[in-house]
């Protein structure tokens, strides 16, 4: 069944883009990542133009945000003071990032810089989690003893101006948790993720965020920053392709809620191993493209 | 179709009478093509007939080439070059008007039935687009830009060069089909008729077909052109109502 992209300006097979959704979803379901770096690469591989791809994904993240963030409201795993701080730091982030993007698309480098973000985002994620799934299933022997990890870091201890984040119960300086939010802005605008798998991990190592926050929070952070980096990608990219995003909507909410019930009937470490494979053959086959010869040669673009 | 050219034949043949110059009588399947949710191309008849001076058709074999030409829009080429083993946008040309489709089919190869002049005059032919080349720019690197323009722009379909495309039938009716590809620009399109003889345009007629995005899909571009903050408010709206849609649904399920 094609379905005609209006924005993207081609024609799709919509059951696979639903397909797309779904398995991404599934997989958000079962894991607890938000997807999104799988769904941009994957829709490039498509034919979709880069920017399209980025901006429409940005747009189906929100959607598949939403029952996580209300979820955790009802469990009070939400830290709104902490979250309005990281919030206003990926809302200036997702502002310079589109700026950014514009030059870039107008030195008509875009698609290199996203691909290139990409390989190196994707294969060092992959690395890390195909690491700590092995170590998990036993196939890699445990490094010495893990160092007991301090909970407070001393860069952010040493930031001015400290506040209190009671449901966080933290004592810190505002600014860590808003360049932290900016920059994951910039990669929200960029790269069309959420950046939850950034957010959480430095969350609880970097910031030391009590545990029962961290994910509802982080959720928090992604619905805010990809509604914000959608309206900045329509109305400056014009590139947000509101039927691919439905598309893919239909098929990652109904995913994700199977996925959920798919995931305790599996081994997690088993899950994460998956994935780390799936996001480093992405990652290859990234790399891959941008290393071998490309199909067209030169490009056209509309002034 | 016989049908179609018998009743042609005979509609024309009244006013073939009395003429001193051969006069073409265009026309196109659809005057508009509609870009709707399953649109992956179309196909483009443009046929008519060939009315000569009191209806004698000449002693010298005449031609027919057909020209269905696109927008014309200021673009810049861009080449990619290996860069420390990436392949990245290296090189850049810009072009004052280029069309954004160019299709050309005639009776018999271009080179055998129009001099070179001729051509370029009324653009016939791939080689003899007028692209208005940007300045500041070698002449032989625009020649390499203008040649990865046209062969990236025929392997997508959006340039096609047809040298057996046109049929002519007893002298006096022609047909040509032209493919029209899923990924074609919107806008208004020239269809040119051009009727050669002994290499020189002797008759030449132009009809407009608008290729337009319509319903649902058409008024989407447009929404994100025109009322691009509605429409990114819309998109965020849309997102959260079916995110929540489906969570409430499965919740209660």
């Amino acid at each position: 069944m094609d379905i005609y992209l209006p924005i993207a300006g081609l024609s799709v097979n919509a059951l696979m883009i639903v397909a797309l959704g779904g398995v991404v979803g599934l997989l958000t379901g079962m894991i607890g990542v938000g997807g999104g770096f799988l769904t941009t690469p994957i829709l490039i591989f498509f034919g979709i133009p880069p920017a399209v791809a980025v901006a429409s994904s940005t747009t189906q993240i929100t959607g598949t945000s939403i029952s996580g963030v209300l979820a955790h409201t009802r469990r009070k795993g939400v830290d709104y003071r902490m979250g309005a701080v990281i919030i206003a730091g990926g809302i200036l982030g997702s502002l310079a990032g589109g700026f950014l993007f514009r030059l870039l698309q107008e030195m008509g480098q875009i698609d290199t810089v996203i691909s290139l973000l990409y390989v190196i985002l994707l294969s060092s994620i992959g690395v890390l989690m195909a690491k700590e799934a092995a170590t998990a299933l036993d196939i890699l022997k445990p490094r010495g003893e893990a160092k007991p990890q301090r909970r407070h870091n001393p860069m952010i201890a040493m930031l001015p101006m400290r506040w209190r984040f009671y449901r966080s119960g933290l004592y810190i300086s505002p600014l860590a948790p808003l360049i932290l939010g900016f920059l994951t802005g910039i990669l929200t605008v960029l790269l069309g993720v959420g950046g939850g798998f950034i957010m959480v991990p430095a969350m609880i190592y970097l910031l030391g965020m009590s545990a029962q926050v961290v994910v509802g929070t982080s959720l928090l952070q992604i619905l805010a920053v990809t509604a914000a980096t959608t309206m900045i990608h329509a109305t400056t990219t014009r590139s947000v392709d509101i039927v691919l995003a439905v598309l893919l909507l239909l098929g990652s909410v109904v995913g994700a809620q199977y996925g959920a019930r798919f995931a305790q009937k599996m081994k997690p470490e088993l899950l994460r191993m998956f994935l780390a494979i799936i996001v480093l053959a992405v990652a290859l086959r990234m790399g891959l493209q941008l290393t071998w010869r490309p199909s067209e040669i030169y490009t056209m673009q509309l002034l | 179709m016989r049908g179609l050219r018998a009743g042609l034949l005979l509609l024309v043949a009244p006013l073939a009478l009395g003429q001193a110059q051969p006069r073409l009588v265009p026309e196109v399947s659809h005057r508009q093509v509609e870009i709707r949710y399953s649109f992956t191309g179309a196909q483009l008849l443009l046929f008519g007939a060939i009315l000569y001076p009191r209806g004698r058709v000449p002693e010298a074999r005449t031609d027919v080439a057909v020209v269905l030409k696109g927008p014309m829009e200021p673009i810049v080429v861009r080449e990619r070059q290996r860069v420390a083993g990436i392949w990245m946008n290296v090189g850049r040309a810009r072009f004052r008007s280029a069309p954004q489709f160019y299709a050309i089919a005639s009776s018999r190869p271009l080179r055998a039935i129009i001099d070179e002049r001729t051509a370029a005059i009324y653009e016939l032919g791939l080689g003899n687009l007028q692209l208005s080349p940007g300045g500041g720019i070698q002449p032989e690197e625009l020649r390499r830009f203008e040649a990865g323009l046209i062969d990236m722009m025929r392997r997508n379909l959006l340039y096609q060069e047809n040298p057996r495309g046109v049929e002519i039938v007893e002298d006096v009716l022609y047909q040509a089909r032209i493919d029209i590809p899923a990924r074609v620009p919107v806008g208004t399109y020239t269809a040119e008729t051009f009727l050669i003889q002994r290499g020189r345009v002797i008759a030449g007629a132009v009809r407009e077909i608008r290729i337009e995005k319509l319903g649902f899909e058409g008024f989407v571009a447009r929404a994100a052109e025109r009322w691009s903050f509605t429409y990114g408010i819309v998109a965020v709206a849309t997102s959260l109502l079916l995110g929540w849609a489906a969570s409430a649904l499965f919740r209660r399920g």
